[in-house]
């Protein structure tokens, strides 16, 4: 408070630049504040409760599907109760699981982890971190959050329709997903699928642009670009990956759209289809792989890349100590995003494509192991000799390095394509992915929420209930995803309704069942989170100003949520945020804001990074 | 039933409600967020990492050694045994990186846990440490790329001319096996001559199509090199052979190839994995409907003798007019066999 103050006065109350209007006089109706709200911190609540309804749902889901892989031989009687028709004498419907595994991975991956990731805290943090009184366009950020909403609602619709919703696993390959008669899911369902994912893309091309121009143009006084939080880092990167990646599949979408509707043959040709030849000629299903993948691979950069700006937000504000290599982790990211376009066909080894175009991805995908380890290196020295604070955050941000490690590991046995060919499509990659994503990557979702709940909501959230989480939590994912390595290994394919079809699958019962069981426990235990969340939302402990005692600029505005961030001036940056335990400063952290003139005693042993 | 789930569902979340206020009201009274009991919290955490890392470490050992019966057997193949190699190699090396990581996550976590009083290593950056754990990855990722590409290279390379020519062919929702008999050559396939009895749209005119045989098994002479083609006229399917290392997309409108040499009988295999009952098996690995988890075929790898008395009792693709079946063959198809050996 005495430091704002003294700030004001020393350099008075002018306008930075880039900075639009005062706004002195915003009535604004229950509608315009809460509901079709242009404020980037209410944008950013939003985004985070659909996408916690969201993961909700597809967990759901996959306790649903866990239970007919766990015990192949039971009959749910509650099943026809909650699903109905698809739940029929307690068995669930084989098409049903296709549709539930599809469902499943398109709400995870793109709602969850991108709009829920991405959304929330690029729109929570950019403005505040960066010093800017909101996004650029305030008019657009509201767009984007209406248009996720929108495309979730429609996805949750197309659950309920008769045929039943997309079933041809979240990637959709043609001709499968393009023919109705082959799959019944690829009626309907799939069209409604194709309309949320458009609906999607614009949202996330619409945060994207207004994520990279805030950044760029409207950082405050002092904050260069070496300056920034790599949380920042993380959302600029990641959001420039989305903009060039995300058209590519609305891309792809749009031609499956064309040959679904209008006769087009971009992805079929030679199908007979039940005795009926189809008059579709001269298209490759191996082009809409490419096109998919082509954003397929990014997207799960862009997923990852912000978790792991989280984390190393959070590391480093609970270790008391700098980020390790804070430009090595610039470095790094950057050449993960760009060799991510690059690498997409590791996911296409077995499709036929010529063996030599394999061999140039496997030797990019081997390539974008090296930033990744770099960074994982980078994390563990920075607890190392550090003054760790294990706060629920601190501690699902440990939790995203331990899975990333074991998850970016197998990536190397699946990037090798000589070994994919045995691997691809079974348990292992299923292991793989939702290591990196379902674990690694939700975990830094988490810790973000654990950590900056103090900021959005003005409250803290329940300690105890955040540790008994963590603890059910971690025990319970590798729990899950570990033993899926062995099934993988044994030949298992994923996207199996029953594995006793083949004998040779009957010892591997246990596993699954061990696994389902793991699920489950994993799944109640996240009630834990819902509880602590809402709760805390409304009757959680008032949170302080700066409760973990961090640098970054989001603990200098009020907590009482003001549009515009600061009432007076916006603060000036006067260091890097990571003066953490810097040798011969008064405290163990020096926030950004504090002037040199302050730190006279501490300011020789300045990083020169 | 549907209200009574309903009503539990409601009064199961009011009743979680009051346990959270519960919780809540505890945390105040034992003066949750104070120094000391931050103190406190940090301690036990730091200890339950350390715990986990052990147990967590002890159970991944345990299971590599208690999973390991249940894993494929033997590679069946010739680059299968090579591949297998690789992997294991690979496993090696990412196993210690892995044990050496986890280990210094966890290690830390508990060594370096908060201490009041005491301040963090400020230690903001070191290139060279950078530059080293840099180099050593690519240079560690660079033998295993290189090792890799030369096995990928050599299993991909195949000669069109070596080998016993098989389609396999993928349809909703089974498996036809094509032989192209003694010319070695495979009949042209037209998508729109399909017919429930022309499954795979044959042209029965055509002189390679006359010698090809049809199977819903796959049988394969030990010893000798398969070139098998793929392919597909409904959706994608994948012909996976998990014994032999071998995998390919069927992709309608293109057609895909893989070649490898089945080593070992499904006898033999049955003694090495102590199953009588055990059989090859080819499944399908890429999700083309309901019935996806249904679709496979038996394999059956024999002597060449055994071989040829199952070939003589299969049917080929369109009756032949003189009433023979495969016999006619034989010959040919007998020297392919020897000039492999």
């Amino acid at each position: 408070m005495e430091l704002r103050e003294k700030l004001a006065v020393e350099h008075g109350d002018h306008e930075h630049e880039g900075e639009h209007g005062h706004h002195d006089h915003h009535e604004q109706t229950f509608w315009t504040k809460y509901v079709f709200s242009t404020d980037h911190k209410m944008i950013s609540k939003q985004f985070l409760i659909t996408a916690v309804f969201m993961a909700f749902l597809a967990m759901a889901m996959s306790m649903l599907f866990r239970l007919q892989l766990g015990w192949p031989d039971t009959k749910f009687q509650f099943l026809e109760s909650v699903i109905g028709k698809w739940g029929k004498d307690g068995k669930l419907d084989p098409g049903f699981y296709l549709a539930l595994v599809t469902i499943h991975g398109t709400i995870m991956v793109f709602f969850v982890l991108t709009g829920g990731l991405s959304g929330t805290f690029s729109n929570l943090l950019i403005p505040l971190q960066c010093g800017a009184r909101d996004m650029a366009s305030g008019f657009l950020n509201m767009l984007s959050y209406w248009f996720f909403f929108g495309s979730c609602t429609v996805m949750m619709v197309s659950l309920f329709i008769e045929a039943g919703p997309a079933s041809g696993g979240w990637t959709v390959y043609p001709p499968l997903s393009a023919l109705p008669e082959a799959i019944k899911g690829s009626g309907l369902g799939m069209t409604l699928w194709l309309a949320s994912m458009a609906l999607f893309i614009v949202s996330a091309l619409l945060g994207g642009i207004n994520y990279i121009t805030t950044v760029i143009n409207l950082r405050t006084q002092g904050m260069s670009m070496t300056r920034l939080p790599l949380t920042i880092w993380a959302f600029l990167i990641t959001a420039i990956l989305g903009v060039l990646s995300f058209p590519v599949l609305f891309a792809a979408a749009l031609l499956l759209i064309f040959d679904r509707s209008m006769g087009t043959s971009f992805y079929l040709s030679d199908i007979n289809l039940n005795g009926i030849a189809l008059e579709h000629s001269g298209g490759s299903p191996v082009l809409y792989q490419h096109l998919f993948w082509f954003l397929g691979h990014p997207e799960v950069y862009i997923v990852l890349l912000p978790a792991l700006g989280l984390a190393s937000e959070i590391i480093a504000t609970q270790s008391r100590k700098p980020i390790f290599g804070y430009k090595a982790m610039i470095g790094s990211m950057l050449v993960i995003a760009f060799l991510s376009f690059i690498v997409w066909g590791h996911h296409m080894f077995i499709t036929g494509m010529n063996p030599f175009l394999g061999s140039v991805f496997v030797f990019t995908t081997l390539l974008v192991a090296i930033p990744s380890a770099v960074k994982v290196f980078n994390y563990i020295a920075t607890m190392w000799k550090a003054n760790i604070v294990l706060s629920p955050a601190m501690l699902f941000a440990i939790g995203l390095v331990s899975f990333f490690i074991s998850g970016g590991l197998t990536g190397i046995i699946l990037g090798d394509s000589a070994l994919d060919i045995n691997l691809h499509d079974t348990y292992f990659v299923v292991a793989h992915f939702h290591i990196v994503m379902g674990a690694s990557a939700i975990f830094g979702m988490l810790a973000g929420v654990y950590h900056w709940f103090p900021r959005m909501f003005g409250r803290m959230m329940n300690k105890k209930l955040g540790y008994a989480h963590f603890w059910l939590t971690i025990t319970s994912v590798y729990g899950v995803f570990f033993p899926m390595h062995f099934i993988g290994l044994a030949g298992v394919p994923r996207r199996y309704y029953a594995n006793t079809a083949y004998e040779g699958f009957d010892s591997l019962v246990n596993i699954n069942t061990m696994i389902s069981t793991f699920a489950i426990l994993g799944g109640i235990a996240q009630l834990l989170f819902a509880l602590n969340f809402f709760y805390s939302i409304f009757k959680g402990k008032k949170a302080p100003l700066n409760p973990w005692n961090s640098n970054t600029l989001e603990w200098t505005a009020p907590i009482e949520h003001l549009h515009g961030n600061w009432p007076g001036p916006i603060p000036t940056v006067h260091r890097w945020p990571y003066d953490y335990g810097k040798p011969g400063a008064e405290h163990d952290f020096i926030p950004q804001t504090v002037p040199r003139d302050q730190t006279i005693s501490s300011n020789r042993n300045d990083d020169d990074h | 039933m549907n209200l009574l789930i309903f009503l539990a569902v409601v009064l199961g979340t009011l009743v979680l409600v009051r346990l959270m206020s519960i919780v809540q009201l505890v945390s105040s009274l034992a003066g949750d967020d104070d120094e000391a009991e931050t103190i406190k919290d940090n301690k036990l955490n730091a200890l339950f990492m350390l715990g986990f890392m052990v147990v967590g470490l002890i159970l991944v050992v345990y299971m590599i050694i208690r999973f390991k019966p249940y894993m494929l057997p033997v590679a069946a193949s010739i680059h299968g045994v090579e591949t297998d190699s690789l992997l294991n190699w690979n496993f090696l090396v990412i196993g210690i990186v892995f044990f050496i990581t986890q280990i210094a996550l966890f290690w830390y976590v508990f060594r370096y846990q908060y201490r009041k009083g005491e301040r963090a290593y400020y230690y903001p950056h070191n290139n060279t440490i950078e530059f080293i754990w840099t180099v050593i990855p690519t240079i560690v990722l660079s033998v295993l790329i290189i090792t890799g590409l030369s096995s990928w290279n050599r299993i991909t390379s195949t000669d069109d001319k070596h080998g016993m020519v098989v389609e396999v062919y993928g349809k909703q929702f089974k498996w036809i096996v094509r032989y192209a008999g003694g010319d070695n050559k495979l009949g042209p396939s037209n998508f729109r001559k399909i017919s429930p009895v022309n499954e795979l749209g044959l042209d029965s005119l055509h002189q390679d199509t006359e010698d090809d045989v049809i199977a819903s098994e796959l049988h394969m002479p030990v010893n000798t090199p398969m070139q098998f083609y793929f392919h597909s006229s409904d959706v994608i399917h994948s012909a996976y052979f998990p014994h032999f290392r071998a995998q390919m997309n069927c992709v309608p409108g293109m057609t895909t190839n893989f070649y490898f040499v089945p080593t070992i009988t499904t006898a033999k295999m049955r003694e090495i994995t102590g199953n009588p009952k055990f059989d090859y098996v080819l499944l399908c690995n890429k999700v083309c409907g309901n019935a996806h988890f249904n679709m496979n075929a038996k394999i059956v790898v024999e002597t060449k003798e055994e071989f040829q008395r199952w070939y003589k009792s299969q049917k080929t693709a369109f009756p032949k007019s003189d009433g023979k079946t495969a016999e006619v063959q034989q010959s040919t198809v007998n020297e392919k066999i020897t000039a492999s050996k």
